[in-house]
Protein backbone atom coordinates (compact mmCIF):
# COMPACT_ATOMS: atom_id res chain seq x y z
CA UNK A 1 0.00 0.00 0.00
CA UNK A 2 1.35 3.40 -1.01
CA UNK A 3 1.68 6.01 1.73
CA UNK A 4 0.96 9.70 1.27
CA UNK A 5 0.91 12.66 3.64
CA UNK A 6 -2.25 14.25 2.27
CA UNK A 7 -4.81 12.63 -0.04
CA UNK A 8 -7.44 14.96 -1.49
CA UNK A 9 -10.65 13.32 -2.72
CA UNK A 10 -12.12 15.42 -5.54
CA UNK A 11 -10.37 17.76 -7.98
CA UNK A 12 -12.94 20.56 -8.20
CA UNK A 13 -12.38 24.08 -6.86
CA UNK A 14 -12.24 22.84 -3.24
CA UNK A 15 -9.87 19.95 -3.91
CA UNK A 16 -7.48 22.00 -6.02
CA UNK A 17 -7.30 24.91 -3.55
CA UNK A 18 -6.87 22.51 -0.60
CA UNK A 19 -4.06 20.60 -2.32
CA UNK A 20 -2.24 23.81 -3.24
CA UNK A 21 -2.62 25.22 0.28
CA UNK A 22 -1.36 21.98 1.88
CA UNK A 23 1.65 22.00 -0.44
CA UNK A 24 2.42 25.65 0.22
CA UNK A 25 2.13 25.07 3.98
CA UNK A 26 5.05 22.69 3.73
CA UNK A 27 3.52 19.31 2.96
CA UNK A 28 5.25 18.12 -0.21
CA UNK A 29 3.51 14.75 -0.58
CA UNK A 30 0.02 15.66 -1.78
CA UNK A 31 -2.22 13.56 -4.04
CA UNK A 32 -5.51 14.51 -5.75
CA UNK A 33 -7.96 11.82 -6.87
CA UNK A 34 -10.78 12.71 -9.29
CA UNK A 35 -13.23 10.66 -11.32
CA UNK A 36 -13.37 13.06 -14.30
CA UNK A 37 -10.81 13.18 -17.13
CA UNK A 38 -9.78 16.73 -16.13
CA UNK A 39 -9.51 18.84 -12.99
CA UNK A 40 -12.11 21.53 -12.37
CA UNK A 41 -15.21 19.70 -11.21
CA UNK A 42 -18.55 21.37 -11.81
CA UNK A 43 -16.84 24.63 -12.89
CA UNK A 44 -16.15 23.08 -16.28
CA UNK A 45 -19.85 23.18 -17.18
CA UNK A 46 -20.47 26.60 -15.58
CA UNK A 47 -19.50 28.60 -18.66
CA UNK A 48 -21.17 31.81 -17.40
CA UNK A 49 -19.16 34.65 -15.88
CA UNK A 50 -19.17 36.06 -12.37
CA UNK A 51 -16.56 33.82 -10.73
CA UNK A 52 -13.52 35.16 -8.93
CA UNK A 53 -14.62 38.72 -8.14
CA UNK A 54 -13.83 38.33 -4.42
CA UNK A 55 -10.90 35.95 -4.52
CA UNK A 56 -9.06 36.86 -7.70
CA UNK A 57 -10.26 40.44 -8.23
CA UNK A 58 -11.47 39.71 -11.75
CA UNK A 59 -14.64 38.40 -13.29
CA UNK A 60 -14.05 35.00 -14.86
CA UNK A 61 -16.10 32.16 -16.32
CA UNK A 62 -16.13 28.78 -14.55
CA UNK A 63 -13.56 27.10 -16.81
CA UNK A 64 -11.25 30.12 -16.50
CA UNK A 65 -11.49 30.08 -12.70
CA UNK A 66 -10.75 26.35 -12.72
CA UNK A 67 -7.78 26.90 -15.03
CA UNK A 68 -6.21 29.36 -12.55
CA UNK A 69 -6.18 26.64 -9.87
CA UNK A 70 -5.33 23.79 -12.26
CA UNK A 71 -2.24 25.77 -13.19
CA UNK A 72 -1.30 26.23 -9.53
CA UNK A 73 -1.60 22.45 -9.12
CA UNK A 74 0.53 21.85 -12.22
CA UNK A 75 3.23 24.27 -10.99
CA UNK A 76 3.68 22.21 -7.83
CA UNK A 77 4.79 18.66 -7.44
CA UNK A 78 1.25 17.44 -6.71
CA UNK A 79 0.37 13.98 -8.01
CA UNK A 80 -3.03 13.95 -9.78
CA UNK A 81 -4.92 10.74 -10.55
CA UNK A 82 -7.69 11.45 -13.10
CA UNK A 83 -10.51 9.10 -14.14
CA UNK A 84 -10.02 7.56 -10.74
CA UNK A 85 -13.08 6.92 -8.59
CA UNK A 86 -12.67 6.63 -4.85
CA UNK A 87 -14.80 3.72 -3.67
CA UNK A 88 -13.87 3.51 -0.01
CA UNK A 89 -12.48 5.41 2.95
CA UNK A 90 -11.85 4.08 6.43
CA UNK A 91 -11.58 5.88 9.75
CA UNK A 92 -7.86 5.07 9.82
CA UNK A 93 -7.49 6.88 6.49
CA UNK A 94 -7.07 4.06 3.99
CA UNK A 95 -8.38 5.32 0.64
CA UNK A 96 -9.52 2.77 -1.94
CA UNK A 97 -9.89 3.93 -5.53
CA UNK A 98 -10.43 2.39 -8.92
CA UNK A 99 -9.17 3.33 -12.38
CA UNK A 100 -8.05 1.69 -15.63
CA UNK A 101 -4.98 0.26 -13.92
CA UNK A 102 -7.12 -1.54 -11.36
CA UNK A 103 -7.58 -0.99 -7.64
CA UNK A 104 -5.49 1.59 -5.85
CA UNK A 105 -4.99 1.57 -2.08
CA UNK A 106 -3.43 4.55 -0.36
CA UNK A 107 -2.60 5.02 3.31
CA UNK A 108 -2.95 8.72 4.09
CA UNK A 109 -1.84 10.69 7.14
CA UNK A 110 -4.37 13.39 6.29
CA UNK A 111 -7.44 13.09 4.07
CA UNK A 112 -9.27 16.10 2.62
CA UNK A 113 -12.84 15.43 1.56
CA UNK A 114 -13.76 17.64 -1.42
CA UNK A 115 -16.38 15.60 -3.28
CA UNK A 116 -18.91 18.40 -3.79
CA UNK A 117 -22.65 17.92 -4.21
CA UNK A 118 -25.17 16.20 -6.34
CA UNK A 119 -28.59 17.52 -7.28
CA UNK A 120 -31.87 16.68 -5.62
CA UNK A 121 -34.00 14.79 -8.13
CA UNK A 122 -37.68 14.50 -9.00
CA UNK A 123 -38.05 11.40 -6.84
CA UNK A 124 -37.19 13.40 -3.73
CA UNK A 125 -40.03 15.85 -4.42
CA UNK A 126 -42.83 13.34 -4.92
CA UNK A 127 -44.27 15.20 -7.92
CA UNK A 128 -47.11 13.04 -9.18
CA UNK A 129 -47.91 12.20 -12.79
CA UNK A 130 -46.29 10.20 -15.57
CA UNK A 131 -42.58 9.59 -16.15
CA UNK A 132 -41.95 11.09 -19.60
CA UNK A 133 -38.63 12.12 -21.15
CA UNK A 134 -37.83 15.80 -20.75
CA UNK A 135 -37.53 16.06 -16.97
CA UNK A 136 -33.96 16.98 -16.05
CA UNK A 137 -32.12 18.30 -13.06
CA UNK A 138 -30.80 21.74 -14.02
CA UNK A 139 -27.15 20.73 -13.72
CA UNK A 140 -27.65 17.72 -15.99
CA UNK A 141 -29.26 19.97 -18.60
CA UNK A 142 -26.34 22.37 -18.14
CA UNK A 143 -23.87 19.59 -18.92
CA UNK A 144 -25.88 18.40 -21.94
CA UNK A 145 -26.11 21.92 -23.38
CA UNK A 146 -22.70 23.32 -22.48
CA UNK A 147 -20.39 20.33 -22.67
CA UNK A 148 -22.16 18.05 -25.16
CA UNK A 149 -23.93 20.54 -27.41
CA UNK A 150 -27.46 19.16 -27.20
CA UNK A 151 -30.55 21.31 -27.17
CA UNK A 152 -32.49 19.64 -24.38
CA UNK A 153 -35.86 21.28 -25.12
CA UNK A 154 -37.78 24.10 -26.76
CA UNK A 155 -40.49 25.07 -24.25
CA UNK A 156 -39.20 24.98 -20.73
CA UNK A 157 -40.58 25.27 -17.21
CA UNK A 158 -38.07 25.54 -14.38
CA UNK A 159 -38.93 24.50 -10.85
CA UNK A 160 -36.75 26.15 -8.23
CA UNK A 161 -35.19 29.60 -8.38
CA UNK A 162 -31.76 28.68 -7.09
CA UNK A 163 -28.83 30.00 -9.07
CA UNK A 164 -28.42 26.96 -11.32
CA UNK A 165 -32.07 27.19 -12.39
CA UNK A 166 -31.74 30.90 -13.12
CA UNK A 167 -28.51 30.44 -15.05
CA UNK A 168 -30.15 27.70 -17.12
CA UNK A 169 -33.17 29.93 -17.85
CA UNK A 170 -30.80 32.36 -19.57
CA UNK A 171 -28.75 29.68 -21.24
CA UNK A 172 -31.80 27.91 -22.72
CA UNK A 173 -33.18 31.28 -23.90
CA UNK A 174 -29.92 32.14 -25.65
CA UNK A 175 -29.96 28.72 -27.32
CA UNK A 176 -33.38 29.46 -28.78
CA UNK A 177 -35.73 27.84 -26.24
CA UNK A 178 -38.75 29.61 -24.74
CA UNK A 179 -38.71 29.55 -20.96
CA UNK A 180 -42.36 29.76 -19.94
CA UNK A 181 -41.94 30.12 -16.20
CA UNK A 182 -39.69 29.75 -13.20
CA UNK A 183 -41.67 28.47 -10.19
CA UNK A 184 -40.43 28.82 -6.61
CA UNK A 185 -42.23 27.13 -3.74
CA UNK A 186 -40.90 29.63 -1.19
CA UNK A 187 -42.19 33.23 -1.01
CA UNK A 188 -38.67 34.45 -1.95
CA UNK A 189 -35.98 33.39 -4.40
CA UNK A 190 -32.87 31.71 -3.08
CA UNK A 191 -30.88 32.95 -6.08
CA UNK A 192 -28.56 35.96 -6.22
CA UNK A 193 -30.26 39.26 -7.19
CA UNK A 194 -27.77 39.58 -10.00
CA UNK A 195 -29.10 36.35 -11.52
CA UNK A 196 -32.76 37.36 -11.13
CA UNK A 197 -31.99 40.53 -13.10
CA UNK A 198 -29.64 39.18 -15.75
CA UNK A 199 -31.16 35.73 -16.27
CA UNK A 200 -34.90 36.36 -15.91
CA UNK A 201 -35.71 40.06 -16.31
CA UNK A 202 -33.39 40.47 -19.32
CA UNK A 203 -35.29 37.72 -21.13
CA UNK A 204 -38.78 38.56 -19.90
CA UNK A 205 -39.10 35.26 -18.03
CA UNK A 206 -41.75 35.34 -15.27
CA UNK A 207 -40.83 34.22 -11.75
CA UNK A 208 -43.80 32.83 -9.80
CA UNK A 209 -43.17 32.77 -6.05
CA UNK A 210 -45.09 30.50 -3.63
CA UNK A 211 -45.79 28.32 -6.66
CA UNK A 212 -44.85 24.73 -7.38
CA UNK A 213 -45.28 22.00 -9.98
CA UNK A 214 -47.83 19.47 -8.74
CA UNK A 215 -48.20 17.21 -11.75
CA UNK A 216 -46.20 16.11 -14.78
CA UNK A 217 -48.11 15.17 -17.98
CA UNK A 218 -47.10 13.30 -21.12
CA UNK A 219 -46.62 9.76 -22.36
CA UNK A 220 -43.35 9.54 -24.33
CA UNK A 221 -42.19 13.14 -24.01
CA UNK A 222 -43.28 15.73 -21.48
CA UNK A 223 -46.36 17.62 -22.72
CA UNK A 224 -47.00 19.98 -19.86
CA UNK A 225 -47.04 20.55 -16.12
CA UNK A 226 -49.73 21.58 -13.68
CA UNK A 227 -48.64 24.33 -11.30
CA UNK A 228 -50.38 25.71 -8.23
CA UNK A 229 -49.93 28.38 -5.60
CA UNK A 230 -49.03 27.10 -2.17
CA UNK A 231 -50.15 28.27 1.27
CA UNK A 232 -47.86 29.17 4.20
CA UNK A 233 -47.27 25.47 4.85
CA UNK A 234 -46.19 24.90 1.24
CA UNK A 235 -49.38 22.93 0.54
CA UNK A 236 -50.83 23.45 -2.97
CA UNK A 237 -54.13 25.40 -3.12
CA UNK A 238 -56.55 23.44 -5.31
CA UNK A 239 -58.39 26.44 -6.83
CA UNK A 240 -55.15 27.97 -8.14
CA UNK A 241 -54.02 25.10 -10.37
CA UNK A 242 -53.11 25.93 -13.94
CA UNK A 243 -51.69 23.96 -16.87
CA UNK A 244 -48.54 25.09 -18.68
CA UNK A 245 -47.70 23.30 -21.93
CA UNK A 246 -43.97 22.51 -22.17
CA UNK A 247 -41.61 19.83 -23.44
CA UNK A 248 -38.97 20.25 -20.75
CA UNK A 249 -38.99 20.59 -16.96
CA UNK A 250 -35.77 21.57 -15.24
CA UNK A 251 -35.44 20.96 -11.52
CA UNK A 252 -33.24 23.30 -9.52
CA UNK A 253 -34.41 22.23 -6.12
CA UNK A 254 -31.34 21.94 -3.99
CA UNK A 255 -27.96 20.31 -3.69
CA UNK A 256 -27.05 17.40 -1.49
CA UNK A 257 -23.47 17.10 -0.20
CA UNK A 258 -22.09 13.84 -1.55
CA UNK A 259 -21.00 12.33 1.75
CA UNK A 260 -21.13 8.56 1.13
CA UNK A 261 -17.38 8.21 1.69
CA UNK A 262 -17.58 10.43 4.76
CA UNK A 263 -20.19 8.10 6.27
CA UNK A 264 -18.09 5.07 5.24
CA UNK A 265 -15.29 6.42 7.40
CA UNK A 266 -17.64 6.96 10.30
CA UNK A 267 -17.32 10.76 10.29
CA UNK A 268 -20.26 12.36 12.14
CA UNK A 269 -22.51 14.51 9.94
CA UNK A 270 -24.47 17.68 10.80
CA UNK A 271 -28.11 16.92 9.93
CA UNK A 272 -28.73 20.54 8.89
CA UNK A 273 -25.78 21.18 6.57
CA UNK A 274 -25.61 17.57 5.36
CA UNK A 275 -21.83 17.87 5.74
CA UNK A 276 -19.36 16.80 8.42
CA UNK A 277 -19.13 18.45 11.83
CA UNK A 278 -15.88 20.42 11.77
CA UNK A 279 -13.58 22.71 13.74
CA UNK A 280 -12.07 26.01 12.57
CA UNK A 281 -9.52 24.17 10.39
CA UNK A 282 -12.30 22.20 8.70
CA UNK A 283 -11.15 19.10 10.57
CA UNK A 284 -13.91 16.57 11.20
CA UNK A 285 -14.40 14.68 14.45
CA UNK A 286 -12.00 12.02 13.15
CA UNK A 287 -8.51 13.51 13.56
CA UNK A 288 -6.74 13.85 10.22
CA UNK A 289 -9.90 13.87 8.10
CA UNK A 290 -10.83 17.33 6.79
CA UNK A 291 -13.76 18.51 4.68
CA UNK A 292 -14.21 21.60 2.50
CA UNK A 293 -16.27 23.05 -0.31
CA UNK A 294 -19.77 21.92 -1.17
CA UNK A 295 -19.33 18.54 0.49
CA UNK A 296 -19.13 20.44 3.78
CA UNK A 297 -21.80 23.07 3.14
CA UNK A 298 -23.48 24.34 0.00
CA UNK A 299 -21.81 27.62 -0.98
CA UNK A 300 -23.17 30.56 -3.02
CA UNK A 301 -19.83 31.63 -4.45
CA UNK A 302 -16.84 29.58 -5.54
CA UNK A 303 -14.56 32.26 -4.10
CA UNK A 304 -15.63 31.20 -0.59
CA UNK A 305 -15.12 27.54 -1.53
CA UNK A 306 -11.51 28.29 -2.37
CA UNK A 307 -10.99 30.16 0.91
CA UNK A 308 -12.52 27.37 2.97
CA UNK A 309 -10.43 24.79 1.13
CA UNK A 310 -7.27 26.75 1.83
CA UNK A 311 -8.02 26.53 5.56
CA UNK A 312 -8.54 22.78 5.24
CA UNK A 313 -5.35 22.34 3.23
CA UNK A 314 -3.22 24.40 5.60
CA UNK A 315 -4.82 22.61 8.56
CA UNK A 316 -4.00 19.21 7.10
CA UNK A 317 -0.39 20.21 6.42
CA UNK A 318 0.00 21.48 9.98
CA UNK A 319 -1.35 18.23 11.34
CA UNK A 320 1.04 16.17 9.22
CA UNK A 321 3.94 18.32 10.43
CA UNK A 322 3.32 18.67 14.16
CA UNK A 323 0.69 16.11 15.04
CA UNK A 324 -1.17 18.57 17.25
CA UNK A 325 -3.34 16.63 19.68
CA UNK A 326 -7.04 17.27 19.34
CA UNK A 327 -8.52 19.18 22.24
CA UNK A 328 -12.15 19.02 23.14
CA UNK A 329 -12.84 22.60 22.07
CA UNK A 330 -15.69 25.03 22.55
CA UNK A 331 -18.99 24.08 20.97
CA UNK A 332 -21.26 26.52 19.12
CA UNK A 333 -25.03 26.61 19.50
CA UNK A 334 -27.72 28.01 17.23
CA UNK A 335 -29.67 30.97 18.56
CA UNK A 336 -32.63 32.88 17.19
CA UNK A 337 -32.86 33.21 13.39
CA UNK A 338 -29.79 31.09 12.61
CA UNK A 339 -30.18 27.89 10.59
CA UNK A 340 -26.61 26.65 10.87
CA UNK A 341 -23.10 27.73 11.81
CA UNK A 342 -19.74 26.41 10.70
CA UNK A 343 -17.48 25.44 12.38
CA UNK A 344 -19.49 23.64 15.04
CA UNK A 345 -16.45 23.51 17.36
CA UNK A 346 -13.51 25.85 18.00
CA UNK A 347 -10.40 24.05 19.24
CA UNK A 348 -7.57 26.58 19.05
CA UNK A 349 -8.30 29.87 20.74
CA UNK A 350 -5.01 31.61 19.97
CA UNK A 351 -6.09 32.81 16.53
CA UNK A 352 -9.05 34.76 15.13
CA UNK A 353 -11.83 32.41 14.01
CA UNK A 354 -14.33 33.15 11.26
CA UNK A 355 -17.83 31.73 11.63
CA UNK A 356 -19.99 31.08 8.56
CA UNK A 357 -23.73 30.97 8.94
CA UNK A 358 -27.06 31.07 7.20
CA UNK A 359 -30.20 32.68 8.55
CA UNK A 360 -33.56 30.90 8.67
CA UNK A 361 -35.57 33.35 6.52
CA UNK A 362 -35.20 36.80 4.91
CA UNK A 363 -34.73 39.58 7.49
CA UNK A 364 -34.49 43.35 7.19
CA UNK A 365 -32.04 45.31 9.35
CA UNK A 366 -30.50 42.90 11.81
CA UNK A 367 -27.59 42.35 14.16
CA UNK A 368 -25.67 39.10 14.33
CA UNK A 369 -23.95 38.23 17.58
CA UNK A 370 -21.68 35.60 19.04
CA UNK A 371 -22.13 35.37 22.80
CA UNK A 372 -20.51 33.41 25.62
CA UNK A 373 -23.15 33.41 28.37
CA UNK A 374 -23.85 37.19 28.66
CA UNK A 375 -20.61 38.36 27.08
CA UNK A 376 -20.71 39.46 23.43
CA UNK A 377 -17.60 38.13 21.64
CA UNK A 378 -18.42 39.45 18.18
CA UNK A 379 -21.24 41.31 16.50
CA UNK A 380 -22.08 42.65 13.08
CA UNK A 381 -24.95 44.71 11.66
CA UNK A 382 -26.60 43.83 8.36
CA UNK A 383 -28.98 45.98 6.32
CA UNK A 384 -30.62 42.73 5.33
CA UNK A 385 -29.99 39.03 5.62
CA UNK A 386 -31.31 36.20 3.46
CA UNK A 387 -30.92 32.41 3.55
CA UNK A 388 -29.40 32.55 0.06
CA UNK A 389 -26.43 34.57 1.23
CA UNK A 390 -23.88 33.13 3.61
CA UNK A 391 -22.91 35.44 6.45
CA UNK A 392 -19.46 35.65 8.02
CA UNK A 393 -18.59 36.83 11.53
CA UNK A 394 -15.05 36.87 12.87
CA UNK A 395 -14.31 36.34 16.55
CA UNK A 396 -11.01 37.89 17.64
CA UNK A 397 -8.50 35.70 19.43
CA UNK A 398 -8.42 38.00 22.47
CA UNK A 399 -12.18 37.57 22.86
CA UNK A 400 -11.94 33.79 22.49
CA UNK A 401 -9.13 33.40 25.00
CA UNK A 402 -11.29 33.38 28.13
CA UNK A 403 -14.44 31.97 26.54
CA UNK A 404 -15.93 29.03 28.39
CA UNK A 405 -18.57 28.04 25.85
CA UNK A 406 -20.85 26.94 24.54
CA UNK A 407 -21.01 30.01 22.30
CA UNK A 408 -24.37 31.08 20.88
CA UNK A 409 -24.78 32.66 17.47
CA UNK A 410 -28.02 34.54 17.01
CA UNK A 411 -29.79 37.21 15.01
CA UNK A 412 -31.68 40.11 16.47
CA UNK A 413 -34.04 42.15 14.28
CA UNK A 414 -33.41 45.92 14.46
CA UNK A 415 -36.13 48.47 13.95
CA UNK B 1 -40.03 58.31 -17.60
CA UNK B 2 -39.43 56.47 -14.33
CA UNK B 3 -37.88 53.03 -13.99
CA UNK B 4 -37.33 50.81 -10.97
CA UNK B 5 -34.22 48.71 -10.45
CA UNK B 6 -32.77 46.31 -7.98
CA UNK B 7 -29.08 47.10 -7.79
CA UNK B 8 -26.86 44.11 -8.57
CA UNK B 9 -23.50 45.63 -7.71
CA UNK B 10 -23.36 44.17 -4.20
CA UNK B 11 -25.50 41.81 -2.07
CA UNK B 12 -27.26 44.74 -0.40
CA UNK B 13 -29.54 44.96 -3.47
CA UNK B 14 -30.82 48.53 -3.10
CA UNK B 15 -34.24 49.27 -4.56
CA UNK B 16 -33.49 52.20 -6.84
CA UNK B 17 -35.59 54.46 -9.00
CA UNK B 18 -34.34 56.32 -12.05
CA UNK B 19 -36.05 59.34 -13.54
CA UNK B 20 -35.10 59.79 -17.18
CA UNK B 21 -35.63 63.23 -18.73
CA UNK B 22 -34.07 64.15 -22.11
CA UNK B 23 -31.20 61.70 -21.74
CA UNK B 24 -30.47 62.87 -18.18
CA UNK B 25 -30.90 60.27 -15.44
CA UNK B 26 -31.66 61.13 -11.81
CA UNK B 27 -31.19 58.15 -9.50
CA UNK B 28 -32.68 57.73 -6.04
CA UNK B 29 -32.68 54.90 -3.51
CA UNK B 30 -29.03 54.02 -4.08
CA UNK B 31 -26.59 53.80 -1.17
CA UNK B 32 -23.40 54.44 -3.10
CA UNK B 33 -22.00 55.96 -6.27
CA UNK B 34 -21.52 52.55 -7.88
CA UNK B 35 -25.27 52.01 -7.65
CA UNK B 36 -25.91 55.32 -9.35
CA UNK B 37 -23.45 54.44 -12.10
CA UNK B 38 -25.14 51.08 -12.62
CA UNK B 39 -28.62 52.62 -12.81
CA UNK B 40 -27.50 55.24 -15.33
CA UNK B 41 -25.81 52.58 -17.42
CA UNK B 42 -28.93 50.39 -17.30
CA UNK B 43 -31.10 53.31 -18.45
CA UNK B 44 -28.93 54.65 -21.25
CA UNK B 45 -26.96 51.72 -22.67
CA UNK B 46 -27.33 48.43 -20.77
CA UNK B 47 -24.58 45.95 -21.67
CA UNK B 48 -24.00 42.26 -20.90
CA UNK B 49 -21.17 39.77 -21.18
CA UNK B 50 -22.49 36.81 -23.18
CA UNK B 51 -21.10 33.30 -22.78
CA UNK B 52 -21.82 30.29 -24.99
CA UNK B 53 -20.27 27.08 -26.28
CA UNK B 54 -19.25 26.09 -29.81
CA UNK B 55 -18.60 22.68 -31.30
CA UNK B 56 -14.98 21.88 -32.18
CA UNK B 57 -14.97 20.91 -35.87
CA UNK B 58 -11.94 18.66 -35.80
CA UNK B 59 -12.73 16.76 -32.59
CA UNK B 60 -15.42 14.22 -31.89
CA UNK B 61 -18.18 15.40 -29.51
CA UNK B 62 -16.14 18.25 -28.05
CA UNK B 63 -17.38 21.70 -27.13
CA UNK B 64 -15.42 24.81 -26.26
CA UNK B 65 -16.75 27.61 -24.09
CA UNK B 66 -16.41 31.21 -25.27
CA UNK B 67 -17.28 34.71 -24.07
CA UNK B 68 -17.50 38.25 -25.39
CA UNK B 69 -14.23 40.01 -24.62
CA UNK B 70 -16.17 43.17 -23.75
CA UNK B 71 -19.88 43.42 -22.85
CA UNK B 72 -22.28 43.99 -25.73
CA UNK B 73 -25.54 45.99 -25.82
CA UNK B 74 -28.23 43.98 -24.07
CA UNK B 75 -30.67 44.10 -26.97
CA UNK B 76 -28.10 42.52 -29.30
CA UNK B 77 -27.73 39.27 -27.33
CA UNK B 78 -29.91 37.17 -29.65
CA UNK B 79 -28.32 38.69 -32.77
CA UNK B 80 -24.93 37.89 -31.28
CA UNK B 81 -25.92 34.26 -30.74
CA UNK B 82 -27.19 33.92 -34.33
CA UNK B 83 -23.89 35.17 -35.72
CA UNK B 84 -21.77 33.21 -33.27
CA UNK B 85 -23.32 29.91 -34.39
CA UNK B 86 -21.83 30.38 -37.87
CA UNK B 87 -18.28 30.33 -36.54
CA UNK B 88 -16.25 27.15 -36.68
CA UNK B 89 -13.53 26.42 -34.14
CA UNK B 90 -10.64 24.03 -34.64
CA UNK B 91 -8.58 22.58 -31.81
CA UNK B 92 -6.11 23.07 -30.30
CA UNK B 93 -7.24 26.27 -28.62
CA UNK B 94 -6.03 28.01 -25.48
CA UNK B 95 -7.80 30.34 -23.08
CA UNK B 96 -7.85 33.81 -24.60
CA UNK B 97 -7.63 32.68 -28.26
CA UNK B 98 -9.89 34.73 -30.54
CA UNK B 99 -12.59 32.72 -32.35
CA UNK B 100 -14.31 35.72 -33.95
CA UNK B 101 -12.81 39.16 -34.55
CA UNK B 102 -15.98 41.21 -34.43
CA UNK B 103 -19.52 40.21 -33.54
CA UNK B 104 -21.69 43.07 -32.31
CA UNK B 105 -18.57 45.11 -31.71
CA UNK B 106 -16.56 42.66 -29.64
CA UNK B 107 -14.01 39.92 -30.06
CA UNK B 108 -15.14 36.47 -28.95
CA UNK B 109 -12.53 34.60 -26.94
CA UNK B 110 -12.04 31.02 -25.75
CA UNK B 111 -12.51 30.33 -22.02
CA UNK B 112 -11.48 26.65 -21.94
CA UNK B 113 -8.39 25.02 -23.40
CA UNK B 114 -8.95 22.10 -25.79
CA UNK B 115 -5.93 20.04 -26.85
Amino acid sequence: MKKHDVVVIGGGPAGMAAAVAAYDAGCKDVVILDREPQLGGILMQCIHNGFGLHKLGQELTGPEYAAVYAQKVAQRNIKVYLETTVTGLTGDKIVTAQNRDGILKLQATGVILAMGCRERSRGALNICGTRPAGVYSAGTAQKLVNCMGYQVGKRVVILGSGDIGLIMARRMSLEGAKVEAVCEVMPYSSGLTRNIVQCLEDFGIPLYLSTTVIQVHGAGRLEGVTVAHVDQNCKPIEETTRYIPCDTLLLSVGLIPENELTRCAGVPIDPITGGALVDENCQTLIPGIFACGNVLQVHDLVDYVSEEAERAGAGAAKLVGDNIPIQAGISIQLGNGVRYVLPQTIRRTDEDVSLFLRVTQPFGKARLTVTDADRVLAAGKRLKAAPGEMEKLTVKAEMLKDAKGPLTVSLEVLE
Amino acid sequence: MKRKFTCIICPRGCAMEADIQNGQVAVSGNSCSKGEEYAICECLHPVRTVTATLRISNRHDTMVSVKTQTPIPKEQMQAFMAQLRQHAVNAPVRIGDVVAENICGTKVIVTKAVQ
